[in-house]
């Protein structure tokens, strides 16, 4: 069971029992929903905006533990952040989970870095990536709800 | 071209010269090649028989045959491998009419598989037949696959569905499906089998109420097919539909079963080679049953595997095979009510080895994700079925569904697995 401690990590499953910022902002300035169809994961993010920098950003939704996680450390990570260093964070997140050859190491993913593992479990990225989706979306002002399918 | 086989009505089927030796689980797991192989360094244990069976080396051997011996295009030619891979496929709808007792190998339409063959029934039947202000009966415990042709076509014409609801047991209301009849509704199309529930629904009897408001029944046979004889002239309905790989057949095959007298009555379903008689820009004549409903070159090596199959489960005591599994099933059930903070969803009085639960508070992913590091696999997720999940009010389950190949041993391999997934999430 060491391979498993590796994905759920104790920060992970902290973050899936208490989700941080798990809240709607109201008003929100930019809003966004993911959905993935396969799992049904659904997820919601607002955020709030001061310039190009996110003032504040809210999460709601359903999902497994890495989703849930996810959403809750994405949220702590990019709060303050302007949406061009949240877009490198979307970036290096994904590289990090599906690039074999990325070598991002816990100096610049952070706690991100936690989600390290889900790369060893292929069937769970789209878990993990949900909420960075969405995030996006809501950032570009998509309307209708992103999913993880194309 | 029409089939020498047009003239041929099935009898009863007769009592094999040899019975098949009594049920016994290790003599039938050692037909499964599969099964011997490990999962993350454990023993496989596969509970995932829901979503498709594994295949018994007679069916890989079947498939494998006709290809190194036997392949060439059915119906068409008049050389001599064409002739054996005809043969070979008219043989293997001989063999479904006789496994579910239809009347005729005409009743037996090869389609990919339930999902083609109920939308085969609604572009067909359901275009011809139902208008607007008419109703189809489903029930809150349908697949996908029998909401979404019948919703479409609804919306097409303006018909209406009406949903026979469950109890949290996972059995049909059926003093509510009495009332839904009126002078409007068309047709009743409910699940044999649910595949998330295990629930056994009365369907003889459902047939009987049908019938009795004039009204013709289509069962989806999914999960049922590979779990117990089912038997057409005795249930009486319209149509019955199911899936090759869920009885250990190949994937891409499956069974329309239509009454004759409505095949009969019934537009062609895809316009092609194979299904006509006569073609000329003026004038085109549609073929016999079944060819009408068969254009284009068929799933050959896929009907003929599905044969093997059948003549698979008539090799082992397939009665036997279904009462070691109603035992088994019973064995699953004392365990899990066991594991604590376990709820299982569906505790109908008659029901198959169809396990749903809910772990605590834990996502079905995460069991799902866990489990597999013990080498056990099961089903997490809506399991098509969200009306389902929304009858309990839970985004997702998971599933372990039996066979006959599975063991006690496979359902501790279960029980230990979920007791890891408590320890990880504390």
């Amino acid at each position: 069971m060491s391979d498993l401690r590796e994905l759920y990590q104790q920060l992970i499953l902290d973050h899936n029992k208490n989700p941080r910022n798990f809240r709607v902002l109201d008003p929100a300035d930019r809003f966004a929903e993911g959905y993935n169809p396969l799992c049904g994961d659904k997820v919601e993010v607002y955020l709030q905006l001061h310039g190009d920098r996110i003032k504040d950003i809210g999460f709601q939704g359903s999902g497994c533990a890495i989703s849930k996680a996810s959403a809750s450390l994405m949220t702590e990570t990019i709060k303050g952040k302007t949406l061009g260093e949240s877009e490198t964070f979307f970036k290096d997140f994904q590289a990090m989970l599906t690039d074999p050859s990325s070598n991002l190491g816990l100096d610049q993913m952070g706690k991100l870095f936690a989600f390290a593992g889900v790369r060893d479990y292929p069937t769970r990225i789209k878990c993990a990536t949900l909420s960075w989706h969405a995030l996006r979306a809501a950032i570009e002002n998509v309307q209708t709800p992103i999913t993880t399918e194309r | 071209m029409s089939s020498p086989l047009d003239i041929l009505t099935l009898q009863p089927p007769e009592p094999a010269a040899h019975p098949a030796p009594p049920f016994d689980v290790r003599r039938v797991r050692a037909d499964f090649p599969i099964l011997g192989q490990q999962v993350q360094g454990q023993p496989l244990v596969y509970l995932d028989n829901g979503a498709t069976a594994q295949k018994p080396r007679a069916v890989i051997d079947a498939l494998s045959h006709y290809y190194t011996d036997q392949n060439a295009n059915v119906h068409r030619g008049v050389h001599h491998l064409s002739q054996i891979a005809t043969d070979a496929y008219e043989a293997a709808r001989r063999k479904v009419a006789t496994f579910i007792n239809a009347a005729s190998d005409r009743e037996i339409i090869f389609v990919r598989g339930t999902t083609e063959g109920i939308n085969l029934i609604a572009q067909t039947f359901g275009r011809e037949q139902i208008g607007e202000g008419d109703e189809i009966i489903i029930s809150e415990m349908e697949h996908h696959s029998n909401i979404v042709p019948w919703w479409m076509l609804c919306r097409e014409k303006g018909a209406k569905l009406r949903v026979i609801p469950m109890n949290d047991r996972g059995e049909l209301c059926m003093d509510t499906y009495q009332t839904l009849f009126s002078s409007r509704t068309k047709l009743v199309s409910i699940i044999h089998i649910s595949n998330v529930l295990g629930t056994v629904n009365p369907v003889r009897e459902m047939v009987q109420i049908a019938h009795a408001h004039g009204v013709p029944v289509h069962i989806d046979g999914a999960q049922a097919v590979p779990h117990q004889r089912v038997d057409m002239r005795d249930l009486g309905c319209a149509f019955y539909t199911f899936s090759g790989h869920k009885m250990f057949a190949p994937t891409g095959i499956g069974v329309l079963y239509g009454s004759e007298t409505y095949l009969d009555a019934m537009p062609p379903y895809q316009g092609g080679g194979s299904m006509i008689q006569n073609v000329d820009f003026d004038n085109i004549t549609y073929g016999n049953l079944p060819n009408k409903f068969e254009a284009g070159t068929p799933n050959i090596a896929g009907s003929i595997g599905l044969g093997a199959a059948i003549d698979y489960l008539n090799s082992i005591d397939f009665n036997g095979a279904a009462k070691y599994e109603a035992n088994l099933l019973e064995y699953a059930h004392d365990v899990l009510r066991g594991v604590p903070d376990l709820k299982l969803l569906g505790t109908a009085e008659c029901k198959v080895g169809v396990l749903s639960f809910i772990l605590a508070d834990i996502h079905p992913h995460d069991v799902g994700t866990i489990l597999d590091q013990a080498g056990v696999a099961v089903r997490a997720g809506h399991h098509c079925a969200q009306p389902v999940m929304k009858h309990y009010d839970i985004p997702a389950a998971t599933r372990a569904s039996l066979s006959f190949y599975n063991t006690r041993e496979d359902i501790d391999a279960l029980v230990s697995g979920l007791h890891s997934v408590r320890k990880i999430f504390g």
